[in-house]
């Protein structure tokens, strides 16, 4: 099987969100990055399909040179190898999708090609969908079990009471969550590896977007007046009258 | 002005949707029978809409109709959306720990209504069923039910008994699970707890795992990401219990006790004992 996966380069954000003064990005100089918990679950499931099965895993990103960083974080998972879209602008879904696609096309056909559900960052619920629809393969979003073989592939995700069961032809995008799987840590030997793994990276052009970002905004309410109920064991009857003021207990 | 409603269920996330709907137009609602098939329902609500705006809630299922919606179209699509200004939107990024503010240059507007964003309007609503050709395309083929061994579900529960590595370990849950027993509750956890295989991953509440909306969430040793506030900020109330009095989840709590849960998290399970007798 022949499997790409698309990550993204996200900030680890910690418990506060700080902006830049341009209110255009997340203060990020103290903080270190990563790839969106979902697609280091689909990192993690297409290595593993590949160790049973055979085949290549492929991972695509579109981001600043730094994403490199990621793209190696992949390879210590057991990733093959990596293409790069170089950007230092950040692009709405529909030109997101749009690169992502040609840069697909331009490898050959992949059997299996799994997203995130969803960015940590931008959170647009859409590109794995979009890049489905121009390369005309069917979709399924927010899996957490998948079962590929023989060209086929039957696909659980998760709904309020339950599962729902898809069953797909491969070719097939897949979009995926967190708890599909738990991701290795990478051994020192592995990341050693990762170090001389081919990412092929090419500069991309940023379209105008259809969605602009304006600018980012930290909601309110961050910063409540908790009412203290107490230190140690001795809160325990406040609590516990909070929780029958409540009608909980 | 007329705006089309996807109405998913009648829900409060529904209703929310169609509180936002309600503010651009007049709304035809449409709501769907027969099996979950997200590009044959988009097919069919872009058929319905005409020319309208289309407007979903912010379920999974109304984010992945609307991103079908969209992808058909070739239109942007902005999720999860807290406010319209014109052709200005404010929407939700991390969970809803960031908002954006963006411009969607479409001649309309393709949206869904954040969780919680809206009040839900009680406006009686007359919705349109439609029941789109299914045959070939990707379709829900067969629905598994949870194995909760009777208890009740995370997303259900009124109150959520919630660890942190603060817990420390597996077994630190016992006392959790105690106090939630009590309380007809669900223990969840955070993503630091499942990376740790401390919990299954079904337990994790946050940005990646599941968003909770309880009367009570109780946070036991829980640091406060902004990964962990995402699931949780649907809680009517939160009472945060921490060691560290200067812990972030102290920000976003409406009570505090400022204390090793190892020795709280027991001394309520008695008080509790008690007063029920």
């Amino acid at each position: 099987m022949k499997v790409l996966v698309a990550v993204k380069r996200v900030p680890i954000t910690g418990g506060k969100m700080v902006l830049t003064d341009d209110g255009q990005a997340i203060q990020t100089r103290h903080l270190g990055f990563t790839i969106s918990p979902h697609e280091e679950c689909g990192v993690e499931e297409a290595v593993r399909i590949v160790e049973a099965q055979g085949g290549e895993v492929v991972v695509l990103t579109l981001g600043p040179p730094e994403a490199e960083d990621q793209i190696r974080e992949c390879m210590a998972l057991g990733a093959d190898r990596g293409i790069h879209l170089v950007t230092g602008e950040e692009w709405d879904a529909q030109a997101t999708a749009s690169a992502l696609v040609e840069a697909i096309d331009a490898e050959g056909p992949f059997d299996l090609i799994l997203f995130g559900n969803e960015s940590a960052d931008a959170s647009g619920f859409q590109v794995g969908i979009r890049v489905a629809y121009a390369l005309g393969l069917p979709v399924v979003t927010g899996v957490k079990a998948i079962a590929a073989a023989d060209g086929r592939a039957r696909l659980e995700q998760e709904v309020p009471g339950g599962r729902d069961v898809y069953e797909v032809p491969l070719p097939a995008l897949v979009t995926v969550k967190e708890g599909l799987n738990l991701p290795r840590y990478p051994s020192v030997p592995a990341k050693l590896r990762a170090k001389n793994k081919p990412v092929d990276s090419k500069p991309v052009t940023r379209p105008e977007s259809k969605l602009e970002k304006l600018r980012l905004v930290v909601p309110e309410g961050q910063g409540k007046q908790a009412e203290i109920l107490g230190n140690g064991p001795g809160a325990a009857p406040a609590v516990v009258e909070v929780m029958q003021k409540l009608g909980v207990a | 002005m007329s705006v089309a409603l996807f109405f998913e269920a009648n829900d409060e996330l529904s209703a929310q949707a169609l509180t936002l709907a309600q503010s651009l137009g007049e709304v035809r609602a449409f709501s769907f029978e027969g099996p979950y098939a997200p590009a044959a329902w988009a097919s069919a609500l872009i058929d319905a809409a005409g020319d309208d705006d289309i407007v979903g809630p912010g379920s999974e299922r109304g984010n992945e109709v609307l991103a079908h919606v969209a992808a058909q179209l070739d239109l942007p699509f902005a999720a999860n959306v807290t406010d319209v200004r014109g052709d200005e939107v404010t929407r939700q990024r991390w969970g809803g720990t960031l908002l954006e503010e963006a411009r969607i240059h479409a001649p309309r507007k393709l949206l869904t209504a954040a969780p919680f964003a809206f009040a839900p309007s009680d406006s009686l609503l007359q919705a349109e069923t439609l029941r789109p050709d299914v045959s070939g395309a990707v379709q829900v083929t067969e629905h598994i039910a949870p194995d909760t061994g009777g208890k009740v579900s995370l997303a259900d529960a009124k109150v959520v008994v919630s660890g942190g590595r603060g817990v420390g370990s597996s077994e630190g849950f016992a006392i959790l699970e105690e106090l939630a027993a009590l309380l007809d509750g669900a223990v969840g956890c955070s993503r630091v707890v499942t990376s740790a295989g401390w919990r299954p991953h079904t337990d994790q509440v946050g940005q990646t795992g599941t968003k909770v909306s309880p009367d009570l969430y109780i946070a036991c040793g829980i640091s406060g990401a902004t990964q962990h506030i995402a699931g949780c900020k649907g809680a009517k109330k939160v009472l945060a219990i921490n060691a560290d009095p200067e812990a972030t989840i102290f920000a976003h709590a409406d009570y505090a006790v400022v204390g090793d849960l190892h020795e709280v998290v027991p001394a309520i399970t008695a008080e509790l004992k008690k007063v029920k007798g």
